[in-house]
């Protein structure tokens, strides 16, 4: 067996790339300790961290001694590769045929721009300068194969942050590494136990026995340990672009006026998409103002974007809560929309006879949403909580409902649930017999029963029933979300029924059944 | 004894004219038979013709379960229903009351734009509950009720909606569980009473259980002559009812 000749690669590394693009994302410096987590653990983490002791797969809590400045962070795969995406288009201007390892790491072929810039370390050179242009540290690495390039750039120290392996001297720069690099955690156990600590000792075992032994997987580890790597670079195609930049000089700040310039873009956007017979069912806005700032925001939709919907979301994430008049605050300099999720139009072929009623509601609701903005036109689940306002769960229409847990939730109200939930609490005036307001002490008891009742500045009338107080503690141990209240029923003169709220500001009507 | 006859009384004599503006209206039918609506069974003495009809309009006041009542039954048989302005509409009762919340849609707080909003939805969703913001204008209620008809929509008022179908008055609530000091609420009579044009003249009045034990809603006495209704109009001898009142006689649009 002869394996063909490794081709030379050269590989571009971004140290701890989540770190960064997160650390961009929220707008914070890259020298403070900031760490990311998934599950619990810390997935990744930034320099100023590691020098304090945090390292990958530390739980979370021991980390936050480690270091006690330490951000922390979720991790966001779909950020990674969103962030690594202008670094790739950037590096396939100046290197053609590159292709993505994982965010943050980029291979290529070596052949083509060490004759283009004269040489590898030109190019690498090159290359290095490219990539720093936006921002993140890099790395460079050449060598006999993608992976030993990978190694050869992790390696690097020291500047100029360039690590070149001659031809054919890659088995021996990966002697020293750990064998870990190649196989998997159960493998590297099992060969540790054989005395296989280095690619060294695992390049000198017999390849036969290798594959004999281990397997395929094993003999691609095997050819990869020795520096015989047959893997070459696997250059991708570039993805279409969709995403549409509109930038305003002078800078917009009417939300009527940004709507009219984006509207040709919108339609460009969705006729590329639709070109390649793709529609899109969830888009990013990001809008630039003068001042720096940027707003951005994904949207879904319950079907797919249209022109007009893809316009109506970037007015509902200028106006906020003000109305479709009304002035920006700051004008905007730039406007970008993302698809962040596409679709075959396969998927989405309306039927012959059009798709049943539930389309033409979903137009109509669209068509009330455009006038009285997202948030106007809502749907209700059921959620979790105590409190009936927190049980109420409203979500604008298009997007997800929130997953609702089951939880037995006790304290809360009996299956009879008022009609009518306030959504602010109204003050209310509950007395007793002498006119003095019932009083609820430490323990839990009225000081005297309640006879007169009155919402707001209304007259006070008998109370003709009554039951209480059944108190709700919450989160007691948290100072700002704290919460303890008594509730009363109450049936006054006219036969209505209230359930009433007693906090330490006093008296408030939470709901009326009605 | 010089006179001959007595003088029939007035309320009598009321009662002959009430009578006779039924006949008539009987007669004289103004509109076309519309399609009926699945409507809660506890509303079959109620309504003119025991049930919901496309394109009409029906006023509900004073009190939201009547509204959610009134609107279980459509969504029960799977209608897509819509509550605009009003932004207390408790979703954990009207799940309760059998609406199902995957098919409602709340407009909590239309503003100033609540008639287009219910122009809009009336034409795709076939029950929209509305609590008016301000007095319509009868020329745009009009307007609104010739496209309800048009789409087969059933709109519920809760407040004053001119040239409205029929109107549902919650007269008097009474709730049972509570005592003083101990106790909940488990269940309430109401007085319910119901006037409009179409199928009846005369306001008539219902007890009902708005909610009952169980959840549900319940007619506790059908009201006299509310089986044929919707068929005959209604004769004077259903003066057996409380105080009767003059139903609003509507020239036929």
């Amino acid at each position: 067996m002869n394996p063909a000749s490794p081709t030379r690669a050269i590989v571009l590394w971004c140290p701890d790339w989540p770190v960064f693009a997160a650390a961009r994302e929220a707008g914070l410096d890259l020298d403070a300790p900031i760490a990311l987590t998934e599950g619990g653990a810390v997935h990744s983490c930034s320099a100023a961290a590691r020098r304090d002791g945090v390292a990958r797969g530390l739980r979370l809590r021991e980390a936050q001694y480690r270091s006690p400045a330490l951000t922390v962070l979720p991790y966001d795969p779909a950020l990674d590769v969103r962030a690594f995406e202008p670094v790739v288009r950037r590096v396939e201007d100046a290197v053609p045929g590159v292709q993505v390892v994982r965010p943050g790491t980029l291979a290529m072929r070596a052949r083509g721009p060490a004759r283009y810039y004269g040489g590898e370390d030109a190019a690498a050179r090159a290359l290095l300068d490219t990539a720093r242009q936006l921002g993140p540290e890099v790395r460079v690495g050449v060598a006999d194969g993608p992976f030993a390039a990978e190694q050869a750039a992790r390696a690097v120290r020291s500047s100029p942050h360039i690590g070149i392996v001659a031809p054919g001297g890659s088995a021996e720069f990966l002697a020293p590494l750990p064998v870990g690099l190649v196989v998997d955690e159960r493998t590297r156990v099992l060969l540790n136990r054989l005395g296989v600590r280095t690619l060294g000792d695992f390049a000198a075992l017999p390849a036969d026995d290798v594959r004999r032994r281990f397997g395929a997987a094993g003999a691609f580890a095997h050819d990869r340990a020795a520096g015989r790597e047959s893997n070459g670079v696997a250059a991708r195609t570039p993805p279409p672009e969709f995403e549409v930049l509109a930038e305003f000089e002078p800078p917009l700040d009417r939300i009527d006026q940004l709507a009219f310039a984006f509207r040709v873009r919108a339609d460009e956007f969705i006729d590329r998409m639709r070109a390649v017979r793709l529609v899109c069912t969830a888009i990013r806005v990001e809008l630039d103002d003068e001042r720096g700032g940027r707003s951005s925001r994904s949207w879904l939709h319950p079907r797919w974007f249209t022109p007009a919907d893809v316009v109506d979301r970037v007015r509902w994430q200028l106006q906020g809560a003000g109305t479709a008049d009304s002035g920006l605050a700051s004008p905007i300099t730039a406007l970008r929309v993302i698809p962040e999720r596409v679709d075959s139009t396969a998927n989405h072929e309306a039927g012959l006879w059009g798709q049943g009623p539930d389309e033409r509601v979903h137009h109509a609701l669209t068509r009330v949403q455009s006038m009285l903005g997202h948030e106007g036109v809502v749907t209700a689940a059921v959620g979790g909580g105590r409190m009936l306002a927190d049980r109420q769960v409203l979500v604008p229409w298009g997007d997800r409902a929130p997953e609702r847990r089951e939880a037995p939730w006790p304290g809360s109200l009996p299956a009879l649930a008022p009609a009518s939930v306030f959504r602010e609490r109204h003050p209310v005036a509950l007395l007793d017999a002498a006119g003095a307001t019932v009083a609820i002490d430490a323990r839990g008891a009225i000081s005297s029963p309640p006879e007169t009742f009155a919402v707001g500045r209304t007259a006070p009338a008998r109370v003709r029933a009554w039951a209480g107080p059944w108190p709700v503690v919450e989160r007691w141990w948290d100072d700002a979300r704290a919460r303890r209240v008594h509730r009363f029923q109450l049936v006054d003169h006219d036969g209505c029924a209230w359930l009433l709220v007693r906090d330490a500001e006093g008296w408030w009507a939470e709901a009326r059944y009605d | 004894m010089t006179q001959a006859a007595p003088l029939p009384s007035s309320t009598a004599r009321l009662e002959r004219v009430d009578e006779l503006q039924a006949r008539i209206h009987g007669m004289q039918s103004t509109r076309l038979e519309t399609r009926a609506v699945p409507t809660h069974p506890a509303f079959t003495g109620l309504l003119p013709g025991g049930t919901l009809r496309e394109g009409t309009v029906v006023e509900a006041h004073g009190s939201t379960t009547l509204v959610m009542a009134l609107l279980a039954g459509p969504s029960a048989s799977g209608r897509w229903a819509a509550v605009v302005g009003m932004p207390e509409f408790g979703v954990e009762a009207a799940a309760r009351f059998g609406i199902d919340l995957e098919r409602l849609v709340l407009v909590p707080e239309p503003g100033r734009q609540w008639f287009a909003v219910v122009a809009a939805l009336a034409d795709v969703i076939p029950i929209v509950a509305v609590r008016p913001a301000e007095r319509v204008a009868p020329a745009e209620a009009s307007r609104l009720a010739a496209r309800l008809r048009e789409r087969g929509a059933v709109l519920i008022a809760a407040g004053p909606w001119p040239g409205s179908d029929a109107s549902l008055d919650v007269e008097a609530s009474e709730w049972h569980g509570l005592e003083s000091g101990h106790g909940l609420l488990d269940e309430r009579e109401v007085v319910v009473s119901a006037a409009g044009r179409g199928g009846f003249v005369k306001r008539r009045r219902s007890k009902l259980r708005l909610p009952d034990r169980a959840l549900g809603f319940e007619a506790l006495d059908e009201g006299p002559g509310a089986a044929d209704a919707a068929e005959s109009p209604p004769s004077g001898t259903e003066a057996g009812l409380a105080p009767v009142l003059h139903g609003e006689f509507r020239r036929p649009a």
